[in-house]
């Protein structure tokens, strides 16, 4: 017996700290940063054919992680169907999760990701914070594959304008968007013939519309005030209508005195006056985006500034007949460098291939099988969603108003335009988001609104530790 | 046989440590170093980056702003819950003992909800149209001084300590009428022959035999205002608005994790309210150190 232990029958406060110490070292080895070796082992995969584009070995298994959100993921596990038909070799493992941004980190960090992450939802990963980890493919590859159910075409030349640019950082593209949304104003068509209004094309036919639908005891206007951004869309859309694609640019490419520009101050001073004149429903101020697309859809409010997903997201809440159609936002000025048809478009639903995947060709081969013609026309089937493959929505029966979604995106033709800042620097979104509520909320001036916002842009401009974009 | 012993105590003791080393105590001291980072949360490696993470603190408005509500939250939830804590636990003393005991559970309800649900139905309840307390405003004939709560810059963090203190009142009327309970009843006895009245037992008698409770509710309720994160989150416009007005630093420190991929200034951010919920724990606690009075 060891006479030491006689002496001492209990372990002292030291031995159970030196223990701890002990144990603590491969714990604390075990950190969030131990992951960095990168012992991605290059897949070579197999030869490039005309059948097999990307080199897909076919017995390589496949794993696919898809949000599961409102548009559930059948539609991703159809495209597995679909390859498991041309690989029967291969495994495919699927996961359709709700929180993938909280599911992923660690694998991210790991450097064992899953082959095709599908970035959706709430608590996604940032992108641009992924792009300066470098850890997304770049799927230019994919992209000048040849599609799956259009002969003779790229991938590249069957989506719809913006698509490729949204998932473009830096210079290559590494996220491609499944879903096609549009931003505008909504109305409800039945509404408005009953009343008799038309749908305003330049803004002092809005002013005036707005003047005489409020004698009726309408509100003109209601908009999600919880959530600033939603008001924020239809004012940076008439900004770009009228300054056309340069202003954008300058804005997201970070210029000196961009959010000075007179079309932007312009349109700050038209929402302005929107509120000034009390057009906006009393209390939209505090209400979330459920309040206050209820409230317009019992007919409290006549416009509402909205995304193209708004029609499912009131399915159940729209009274039958409700009709809601949306409208491009109204030309500010007779010199716009856009046509008042021109919509502000941008793909979402990101899917990207990890860059350190096991199996980065069947990710990409497992992508071009959704974004075939077939898949995307099965989707908007199933959702009433417009997907971003082109023509995918010919010759269906849509609603009131996924149709009037497809006849902008058809009116707008190429003219179509997207702000990339909020993707690319989250922090000035949310710089510009709290601004604009101030402004609706008459609590500063246009003038202040873009001074206030260039001080962010300027700050952002000089952090060094931002990774810059430019487009 | 002693040997045999030691070693059942060891191994009763390393599985909890070490479960508690490898997810508490281990996260706790990468945070540290994280914070002195430029770590991204998805990147596999990052760069140390000294103490700029701390510098870049000082000149962040929102943050500033952040710090700001906090402290105005430290100032007013734990004084003003405490208040009506003991205001409550004394009525609940010298009313009927059957109303009091259906009091007690009455205002221990709030306690039972997640704090995500009260936050949710205070929201309704703030909801300038339909909302309870507008239409109530209204009702009673006082519609002029109905707001857009939460929404108005002045009106908007007050709302959130109304629904922190509304929220947390109850436990401790619970705690405080446990502490008056258990003190003998022939003090407030001789205190009424000699005299007292209400006001005069309570801070002569009552508040003093029951110090050592209320100390303990300033650290965890000065812990709850530091954080006020769930409420924030759930409730605010923003959340954190309008323009930072309800902006708290637990939500500082999510955004810049969580949406804006900066852990390591994340970190800082968590290592500073740390430091902070530290020092006011210590400071509570060592201010109120005082002989403990013997009860007969």
């Amino acid at each position: 017996m060891n006479p030491e232990s006689q002496l001492r029958p209990y372990p002292t406060r030291r031995t159970v700290l030196k223990t701890a110490a002990v144990l603590s070292v491969p714990a604390l080895g075990g950190c969030v940063t131990s992951g960095s070796s990168s012992d991605k082992v290059a897949e070579s995969g197999a030869d490039k054919t005309t059948e097999n584009p990307l080199g897909v070995k076919a017995d390589a298994p496949l794993e696919v992680v898809v949000f599961k959100g409102g548009y559930g993921d059948d539609y991703a596990v159809q495209a597995e169907a679909t390859y498991k038909q041309k690989y029967p070799q291969a495994e495919i493992d699927h996961k359709g999760l709700q929180k993938v941004g909280e599911a992923m980190q660690p694998r991210f960090v790991a450097g064992n990701p899953p082959d095709v992450v599908d970035n959706t939802g709430a608590g996604r990963l940032d992108i641009a914070t992924l792009v300066g980890a470098s850890q997304v493919t770049d799927l230019s590859g994919l992209l000048d594959a040849p599609s799956l159910d259009q002969p003779g075409r790229k991938v590249r030349d069957t989506l719809l304008p913006g698509v490729v640019d949204d998932g473009t950082f830096a210079g290559r593209t590494v996220a491609l968007n499944f879903t096609y949304t549009v931003w505008g104003l909504w109305y409800s068509k039945s509404l408005f013939a009953e009343r008799g209004w038309t749908y305003p094309k330049t803004w002092d036919e809005m002013v005036a519309l707005c003047g005489e639908i409020k004698k009726t005891g309408v509100a003109p206007w209601t908009y999600q005030g919880k959530y600033p951004e939603y008001i924020n869309d239809p004012l940076l859309s008439m900004a770009a209508k009228t300054g056309g694609a340069d202003l954008v640019k300058a804005v997201d490419n970070l210029q000196p005195g961009a959010w000075k520009q007179d079309g932007l101050v312009q349109a700050a001073t038209a929402f302005a006056e929107l509120a000034g004149q009390n057009f906006l429903m009393s209390g939209s101020e505090a209400l979330s985006h459920t309040e206050a697309q209820a409230a317009w859809c019992q007919k409290k409010a006549a416009f509402i500034p909205c995304g193209s997903w708004l029609e499912s997201e009131q399915k159940g809440v729209a009274p039958a007949g409700f009709d809601m159609v949306l409208g491009a936002v109204p030309a500010r000025s007779g010199s716009d460098k856009l046509p008042v048809t021109a919509v502000q478009a941008a793909s979402s639903e990101s899917f990207l291939v990890p860059a350190k995947a096991k199996n980065p060709a069947g990710g990409q081969e497992y992508l071009r099988m959704l974004f075939s013609k077939a898949s995307a026309t099965a989707f908007a089937k199933a959702n009433n969603t417009l997907p971003a493959v082109a023509g995918a929505t010919d010759g269906l029966t849509l609603t009131s108003g996924l149709g009037s979604v497809r006849d902008a995106v058809t009116a707008a033709g190429s003219d179509t335009f997207t702000y990339r800042f909020r993707t690319w620097y989250a922090p000035l979104a949310k710089a510009v988001d709290d601004a604009t509520g101030e402004l609706v909320n008459k609590r500063i001036s246009p003038a202040d609104w873009s001074a206030r916002i260039q001080k962010a842009a300027d700050a952002l401009a000089k952090d060094s530790s931002v990774t810059k974009f430019t487009r | 046989m002693r040997h045999g012993r030691r070693r059942f105590l060891i191994g009763a003791l390393v599985p909890a440590l070490v479960l508690h080393v490898v997810f508490v105590l281990s996260p706790y001291a990468q945070a540290f170093w994280v914070s002195l980072t430029d770590w991204t949360g998805v990147a596999g490696e990052a760069r140390f980056v000294g103490a700029d993470n701390y510098v870049r603190l000082g000149g962040d408005s929102l943050f500033l702003d952040a710090v700001r509500n906090n402290a105005l939250l430290l100032l007013v939830v734990p004084l003003v819950t405490i208040a009506l804590g003991l205001f409550l636990a004394s009525m609940l003393r010298t009313s009927s003992s059957r109303l009091g005991q259906g009091y007690r559970i009455v205002y221990f309800f709030p306690q039972l909800l997640s704090l995500v649900v009260v936050a949710v139905l205070w929201s309704f309840v703030y909801n300038p149209n339909t909302g309870l307390l507008n239409s109530g405003l209204r009702a009673a004939g006082l519609g002029g001084l109905a707001q857009s709560w939460l929404a108005e810059p002045a009106f908007a963090l007050p709302a959130v300590m109304a629904v922190l203190i509304w929220s947390s009142v109850g436990f401790y009327v619970v705690l405080f009428s446990a502490a008056i309970e258990g003190i003998p009843r022939d003090l407030f006895e001789a205190a009424l022959l000699d005299g007292a009245g209400k006001w005069a037992t309570f801070s002569r008698v009552t508040l003093p035999l029951v110090r050592e409770s209320v100390q303990v509710a300033f650290v965890y309720l000065g812990i709850a205002a530091l954080d006020a994160f769930a409420v924030v989150q759930v409730m605010t416009v923003g959340p954190g608005g309008p323009d930072g007005a309800t902006e708290v630093i637990g939500l500082s420190l999510y955004r810049t994790a969580f949406t804006y991929g900066k852990f390591g200034y994340a970190s800082a951010m968590g290592v500073a309210l740390f430091f902070a919920t530290l020092t006011l724990a210590v400071l509570a606690l060592r201010s109120g150190r005082k002989e403990r009075l013997e009860l007969a």
